[in-house]
């Protein structure tokens, strides 16, 4: 729907250095990542396929997050819920349903991982696992050896709110603290640890945590991209001045269920879904976009035909592709082939 | 060549290989100023500055996962675990990550990284400063383990670490840091990671086993051979993880009459597989059931004196071992 301020809506972007093609480029990828996380949970209703891990309702703060990245330099980790995010720093469609079908092809694993794994060292996103947090102190090794090597890059990692009362999350909290250490560290409190909701799993904020180990911790709005922008923006500059790390906390909310094992409704109220999607941070943004003038339904249709024909291509692509060779389970256990697969 | 402790050639192998790249570090509790608790990273930190021997937050799933990180990044992390005992909070970030990084990114990640760790016991260090927690670890395929002997393999093999392209956990014998002394090349060499190493020469008993355990297997080889004729044949096999099947076999084969030794406790241990390789290659050749002669099942090391007695092998007992499977 078309709607059309009766304020004067304030132009937000450009003050942050943004153009008005980059806004509509983070809306695309918000939506690139929207659709593939809606069509993935499709094909696995409809058999295609066995597993999706899902994360709508958070795409909006994981393209900000990328768009105040360098996507030529930096380092990512990001976590399984992350789908708009890999997008957005160049991974394609394509890909990620090579991922989702575990086709040989697919560059996250090689058809190895469950979807949402992600991992595609040229494009630096690093391979990552399922118990949750074991990311974080690699993203402090990332960080440590771009201080050791003195190259001007940070790491970015993210992880959910339940996953920050992981120790790993505090153990690396503490050594990138005390080091000083070029590394953003952005929890998505989605609300809900699978099934658990926010109010038993923290006895306070995960902002606040950052405090007890000497860097800043700050809590944005996750439907609001442009705020979760400014506030990575300005988190990059300083651990690039070496002034550290900084932990944000954007706040969201898990609109689908965690995956599609997982009955949402068994633990939440459909009203409280509901009332969640009026806060999405997709559809606010359009409509941002839209009250400035920058975006037409017709654009709309087009970017919608768009990313239809693109998954379209890439389903087709990847339900085609063939499978790794069965024998191929035992590659890559150590790099010399001769040990592979045994001991 | 210079005569040097064990501990002293551990130490040499680290300074070489960051003398040799820049982009090995170490970092572990104490490991800077202190030099390590048992001063085997002294000097170092003079040498090389802070930030290459660094002292890291009491954490040790945070060293491990670091370094894991810079590894993949492309440093070569020597990440020391105080004490092995200490290193199960570790155990995620080693099993779950650093084994699985080259395996679960279908070749596209690798984590070349070093883990160091003190084991064993005879030192008075109680529960927990005592254990060989190799068996937690032996089985994991992506890692690779070794546990070197003597002072010359240690330099070696941990070289050999270094420069591996793969996860390896590098198991220190705390009691041998003092104990082996013995000429060690100053000059650059490597022990390859893979390859067992016989000892000694013997026609009436093997003995295989990694660690401590051997020179008193080899004290006691001497004993028996000069009071009773009696010649062990003994094989060190020093990677645990891959295990040299060759190695193992064609030391079965020698006589027939297997003993296998460690310090870590009877089941489940490294000693098991061993004996199941012995068991699906070479059975009929064997001239009496396989022996093997370990630390008790018991959760750890007790600290009273007579108990840590009890616990630990010696000299006595590999002899009084080898005598009973020499006489089988």
């Amino acid at each position: 729907m078309e709607s059309q301020g009766t304020v004067e809506t304030v132009n937000r972007h450009k003050p942050l250095g943004l153009s008005d093609g980059q806004v509509i480029d983070m809306y695309r990828f918000m939506q690139m990542g929207r659709k593939y996380d809606e069509r993935s949970l499709l094909l696995q209703r409809a058999g295609k396929i066995n597993f999706h891990v899902s994360g709508i309702g958070q795409e909006a703060a994981q393209v900000a997050a990328a768009f105040a990245l360098d996507r030529e330099q930096d380092y990512f980790l990001p976590y399984y819920r992350d789908y708009a995010f890999v997008l957005s720093v160049g991974m394609t469609m394509r890909e990620l349903m090579l991922s989702v079908f575990a086709k040989a092809e697919d560059p996250n694993s090689g058809g190895r991982q469950m979807p949402g794994h992600f991992g595609h060292k040229k494009l630096r996103i690093v391979t990552g696992s399922s118990p949750v947090t074991t990311q974080v102190p690699h993203a402090v090794g990332f960080a440590l050896a771009a201080k050791m090597q003195k190259k001007p890059f940070v790491s970015f990692v993210t992880f959910g709110e339940g996953s920050s009362n992981q120790g790993d999350f505090h153990e690396a909290c503490n050594f990138a603290g005390v080091n000083k250490l070029p590394v953003i560290i952005m929890c998505e409190n989605n609300q809900y640890a699978i099934s658990v909701p926010v109010h038993k799993q923290l006895g306070g904020k995960v902002s606040d945590r950052a405090l007890g180990y000497g860097f800043p911790g700050i809590r944005v709005d996750g439907n609001d991209p442009l705020e979760v922008y400014r506030v990575m923006k300005e988190a990059r500059e300083r651990a690039l001045a070496g002034e550290g790390p900084t932990l944000i906390e954007a706040m969201m909310y898990r609109l689908s269920p965690h995956s599609t094992s997982d009955n949402d409704l068994a633990y939440r109220t459909k009203e409280e879904v509901d009332e969640n999607w009026k806060k999405d941070g997709v559809a606010a943004f359009r409509t941002y976009l839209t009250d400035l003038g920058l975006w037409s339904e017709e654009q709309e249709r087009d970017l919608l035909a768009e990313i239809n024909l693109e998954l379209k291509e890439a389903i087709a692509y990847a339900e085609n592709a063939p499978f790794p060779k069965p024998e191929d389970t035992l590659l890559h256990v150590y790099s010399d082939s001769a040990r592979e697969g045994g001991m | 060549m210079a005569m040097m402790e064990y501990i002293d050639a551990i130490r040499l192998a680290m300074k070489e290989e960051m003398e040799r790249d820049d982009s090995v570090f170490v970092l572990g509790e104490d490991v800077g100023v202190k030099g390590g608790v048992f001063t085997t990273t002294k000097g170092l930190q003079e040498q090389f500055g802070e930030e290459r021997v660094l002292d890291t937050p009491l954490a040790e799933s945070a060293i491990a996962g670091v370094a894991i990180g810079a590894a993949m990044y492309g440093m070569k992390p020597i990440a020391e675990m105080q004490y092995s005992d200490f290193m199960l909070p570790a155990t995620n970030q080693i099993i779950s990550e650093a084994a699985k990084i080259r395996y679960r990114s279908n070749n596209d990640w690798t984590c070349p990284v070093v883990v160091r760790a003190p084991i064993g016991g005879g030192i008075f260090g109680g529960l927990y400063h005592s254990q060989c927690p190799e068996s937690i670890f032996f089985g994991t395929p992506g890692l690779k383990i070794v546990a070197p002997y003597s002072a010359y393999d240690a330099k070696g093999l941990l070289k050999a670490a270094v420069r591996d392209p793969d996860p390896v956990l590098f198991f220190e014998n705390k009691k041998c840091y003092k104990l082996i002394k013995e000429d060690v090349p100053e000059t650059d060499y490597i022990v390859p990671i893979g390859e067992a190493n016989l000892l000694r020469e013997g026609s009436d008993i093997t003995v295989i086993g990694y660690s401590l355990p051997l020179h008193f297997a080899m004290q006691a080889a001497e004993e028996l051979e000069s009071e009773q004729g009696i010649t062990a044949h003994i094989l060190d096999l020093r990677t645990l993880q891959p295990l040299d099947q060759n190695a193992i076999i064609e030391a079965a084969r020698k006589t027939g009459k297997v003993l296998i030794v460690h310090e870590d406790n009877k089941t489940g241990g490294v000693g098991a597989e061993v004996a199941a390789i012995i068991a699906e290659h070479c059975l009929f050749e064997l001239d009496a059931p396989i022996f093997r002669l370990c630390g008790p099942d018991v959760p750890a090391m007790p600290i009273s004196p007579p108990m840590e007695k009890f616990f630990m092998l010696s000299k006595d007992k590999l002899k009084a071992e080898m005598l009973r499977l020499a006489e089988y």
